[in-house]
């Protein structure tokens, strides 16, 4: 029976406590996790009451008060067209999380199945899976959502899509490899065994253990789906004015980067703290749940 | 050794086949007439005559997915429809100087990364452990485009150090190449720490440990040479992910390479130079992943004669 | 008669600091070790044997653990040692052999090489003159055409392979101590027996003690000549290997030895179940009361639950920590 001092780590935890407690307990003391928190929850609030935040059109022209420094009327300036910087930063941030839950659905929706079922079944099922996984993998993120921009066109709805496909082979990926593992477990093959039918094994047993690096990918997918939409935007092939989405911001806000930097610099930040939440937290949510599966 | 090698470069077949594939969809899933597509606003019908029968679009789908690949083979990919020059010519003038801000990036980022990750790994919990890491988490939280940015208005703007774009002379290089890098410096420190840190808690160097070596041995010769393994993964993995980055920071910095050729092309629905970017990108990857599976090879002598 | 034990520990003390409490892995332990002699720890795992051993050569990393006591070896503390005064004993006069040789070898450096180093460090000899060396001491743990076996890397060796080559670089500079943490656990029962066999064999030639940890009574009958049995890290018995197995004192070593099952138990006692201590071994953040054992004791008194037995000495060159012995 073999032990190293770390692994005798059960030895030194106390009975009766839960594990989801302990996990709790563990996350809360992490305080990046808790600012990544925070970050994420600032950020939700944001979104939800946008509205309240900022009562107004934020995408209604100005054209008398076009490029003002930040003031008190206009806490974060305002851009070329006179409208406050600071209503577009609250409702992009709407648009964002739209787009970053879309992704990631669609990621989750894809992805995790497919990881499943070709980690599970391997032969000719997972060959073909994962070729198709490389082929994909070989646009690099970013550049696979821009393929797909080109077939489909611009605008939120395609924004979604693409940089949701450009997530699946992600997902696929992890799952596959979780699965590969879990597959391998005892209790699966005892599963098996007993004649329990392969979908009953997917959903009872194989599924809860590669939720862990689900979660964790998912906050950190969070975060590259803001990166990659606000890409997108800025290249003007996103999301397209006059939706106020953050990279589109910054792209218009490029041109008067002399006179007037504040249009594009509140944006970023806005898209910067966002990501930065949801790395925090994903970082946090690894340390806790298992150190093992990093990506 | 050879036979890792070949077979690597065999397993990389089904996936160039598998880009050719998807290039060759994507056209026909576009609104519109293929050829159409490819011939750009101003051909004339002869032009589009001329494609359609290159393209083979009265034929049967497998001749014409043969024709397609013949033609890759020669290395044609058609001519640009907005400028009626080969894609090739296009994609050559500017591909040089795509290659040289990623080389430069993931160098810089390499640099940096590495030796910050292994002090980080060997002081965890300290405040240049917390240091590093927080450098490397804004780093992957920073866009890109927002970054290059903020960088010209800092160092171009109002200290008139460094050009705000374009390309020229060495000065022009720094901007692009450090925004692009800070992305990825970030990947390449964390990935350094954590690996670090796992192969400092393995049992060989308690063992290394255990014979008196000294620490700085135990960190450089035992643990970083297997800590390599994954770094040099993220390593490869990032410079991938950098050639997408250069779309953005190329279009920042108007810096002439292929990241804004692709741009500027879907823009213009120039279809035949987005297909031959694209084509090249991946192939890009590919090559860079093959470096990075022979580079294990040396490195890690299990892979070397299994 | 008593000759100077050649390491000498006393109230030693080993904490880990956690979130969730500090852990006392070894809880004030004397243990002496005499020269040329074989000492046995014995006990289950947790019991704080392997955190001993690696307290002795401070491999333990600082924070979190916290090391207290004295450890008595050539006339020096090692525990008081700076670091570079404890890495020029690490290897050379005492070393180390681990659990699993897998994990414990390199898997990116030759095992010539790993051998090698250790001794270039100590004796300072070139390249070439280390390389030799080590290809003698892979001839030495028996392993055969050690040149060839030099040049190749811990993943292409059997495990028994893989323990003598751990073993040949541990005894490369002629250690006096030599500290064999469970140097068979990892081992099918056929190679645990060549394995035993070389390190008997290797102890008469070089003179050496072995500090033996192990939960494998059988390794102590066959190997030690002396014996002490720990539970959640502190000696609650010691003595002689033949007296000890003849005529256990403390109840947990009637326990181990009750366990072990042995051909022909089934007829002879007409018991159709082997014996077992009854219970688990307590977390070391929530010891019992009194003795640490009384839960599982199936000779519990009254005051065993209430207080802690003192360590005492009831024959000669015999230690034990039970209420029943006071």
């Amino acid at each position: 029976m073999t032990e190293t001092v770390q692994t005798q780590a059960w030895k030194t935890q106390r009975s009766g406590d839960s594990q989801l407690k302990r996990n709790w307990a563990k996350l809360r003391r992490n305080k990046a996790a808790l600012f990544g928190g925070i970050l994420i929850l600032i950020y939700l609030i944001t979104a939800l009451l946008a509205p309240v935040i900022f009562p107004g059109n934020p995408s209604a022209p100005n054209l008398s008060r076009s490029l003002e420094r930040p003031s008190v009327e206009h806490p974060l300036g305002t851009d070329e067209l006179g409208r406050s910087i600071l209503g577009r930063v609250v409702y992009g941030s709407r648009v964002s999380l739209l787009i970053a839950i879309g992704v990631v659905f669609v990621g989750l929706l894809v992805g995790v199945p497919l990881g499943l079922i070709s980690g599970y079944y391997g032969g000719k099922v997972d060959f073909c899976i994962q070729r198709i996984t490389d082929t994909l993998l070989a646009f690099t993120g970013f550049l696979l959502a821009l393929a797909l921009v080109a077939v489909l066109g611009v605008g939120l709805k395609n924004t979604i899509i693409s940089v949701g496909i450009s997530m699946v082979p992600i997902y696929i990926r992890l799952v596959r490899g979780c699965t590969l593992s879990v597959r391998e477990q005892t209790y699966v093959e005892a599963a098996k065994a007993l004649g329990t039918r392969d979908r009953i094994i997917l959903l009872r047993h194989i599924l809860p253990n590669v939720m862990a690096p689900i979660t964790i990918q998912t906050s950190l997918g969070m975060g590259t789906a803001i990166l990659f939409a606000a890409g997108l935007g800025f290249l003007g092939i996103g999301v397209q004015p006059p939706t106020p989405e953050w990279g589109t911001m910054l792209s218009s806000g490029r041109a008067y980067l002399f006179h007037a930097p504040h249009v594009a610099t509140f944006p970023g930040i806005a898209i910067f703290l966002a990501v930065l939440g949801f790395n925090l937290a994903g970082d946090g949510l690894r340390d806790v749940l298992d150190p093992r599966f990093r990506l | 050794m050879l036979q890792y090698v070949l077979k690597r470069l065999l397993s990389t077949i089904p996936v160039l086949l598998g880009i050719s594939l998807l290039l060759f969809f994507m056209l026909r899933m576009l609104p519109g007439d293929p050829a159409q597509v490819l011939a750009g606003q101003m051909a004339s019908p002869e032009d589009i005559k001329i494609i359609r029968q290159q393209l083979g679009l009265d034929r049967p789908i497998f001749v014409q997915y043969g024709l397609f690949l013949s033609r890759l083979a020669k290395f044609d990919l058609g001519r640009s429809a907005r400028t009626q020059n080969p894609v090739i010519k296009e994609i050559w003038a500017r591909l040089p100087n795509t290659v040289l801000l990623a080389v430069t990036a993931i160098t810089l980022a390499c640099l940096f990364g590495i030796p910050a990750g292994i002090i980080a790994a060997v002081r965890p919990y300290t405040w240049i452990d917390y240091l590093f890491t927080s450098m490397a988490l804004f780093g992957i939280s920073m866009p890109v485009f927002w970054l290059g940015l903020m960088l010209i208005v800092i160092f171009s703007l109002v200290l008139h150090w460094l050009p705000a774009g374009g390309i020229g002379s060495w000065k022009h290089v720094i901007l692009p190449s450090f925004t692009l890098a800070a992305f990825v410096v970030a990947f390449i420190t964390r990935m350094t720490r954590a690996s670090m840190i796992e192969a400092l808690s393995q049992d060989y160097t308690t063992t290394a440990r255990s014979k008196g070596l000294k620490e700085k041995v135990v960190i450089v010769k035992h643990a970083l040479k297997n800590a390599l393994i994954p770094i040099i993964t993220v390593v490869g993995l990032q410079f991938g992910l950098l050639l997408g980055g250069a779309v953005l920071t190329e279009t920042v910095f108007a810096w002439p390479g292929i990241g804004r050729l692709i741009v500027d092309s879907i823009l213009a629905r120039d279809y035949p130079v987005i297909q031959g970017t694209i084509l090249i990108f991946g192939l890009l990857y590919i090559l860079v992943n093959l470096f990075v599976d022979i580079t294990y090879a040396f490195i890690d002598p299990r892979i070397r004669y299994d | 008669m008593k000759q100077e034990p050649l390491l000498s520990i006393t109230n030693l003390h080993t904490r880990f600091h956690t979130y969730e409490g500090v852990v006392t892995a070894v809880d004030g332990v004397n243990i002496d070790v005499y020269q040329g002699e074989t000492l046995g720890v014995v006990g289950e795992s947790g019991c704080g044997k392997s955190v001993t051993a690696l307290s002795i050569l401070r491999l333990l990393p600082s924070p979190p653990a916290e090391i207290q006591g004295t450890i008595l070896f050539d006339n020096m503390n090692l525990l008081d040692l700076n670091l570079d005064e404890i890495r020029q004993i690490r290897g050379n006069s005492i070393s180390m052999i681990f659990q699993e040789p897998m994990t414990s070898l390199n898997p990116v450096l030759t095992i010539g090489e790993q051998i090698s180093e250790a001794i270039r460090l100590h004796q300072r000899e070139t390249r070439q003159e280390a390389w030799r060396k080590a290809v003698e001491m892979l001839q030495m743990v028996q392993i055969p055409s050690p040149e060839i076996r030099a040049k190749e890397y811990p993943h292409k060796l059997s495990g028994g392979m893989r323990q003598r080559a751990m073993i040949a670089m541990a005894i490369s500079c002629h250690p006096r101590l030599l500290l064999a943490d469970e140097p068979t656990t990892a081992l099918d029962v056929t190679i645990q027996a060549q394995i035993i066999e070389l390190m008997i064999k290797l102890k008469e030639e070089m003179g050496a003690s072995i500090v033996l940890i192990t939960h494998n009574l059988g390794l102590i009958a066959e190997m030690a000549q002396r014996v002490i049995v720990m539970y959640t890290g502190k000696v609650v018995e010691e003595g002689k290997v033949e007296e000890l197995f003849e005529n256990p004192l403390h109840p947990y070593t009637q326990g181990l030895l009750g366990s072990i099952p042995w051909i022909g138990q089934k007829l002879k006692t007409g018991r159709r179940q082997l014996q077992e201590i009854p219970g688990v071994v307590p977390s070391l953040l929530e010891i019992p009361e009194g003795c640490r054992f009384h839960p599982r004791c199936s000779r519990v008194m009254g005051i065993c639950r209430k207080e802690e037995p003192p360590l005492v000495q009831p024959e000669n060159g015999r230690l034990v920590q039970c209420w029943l012995w006071t």
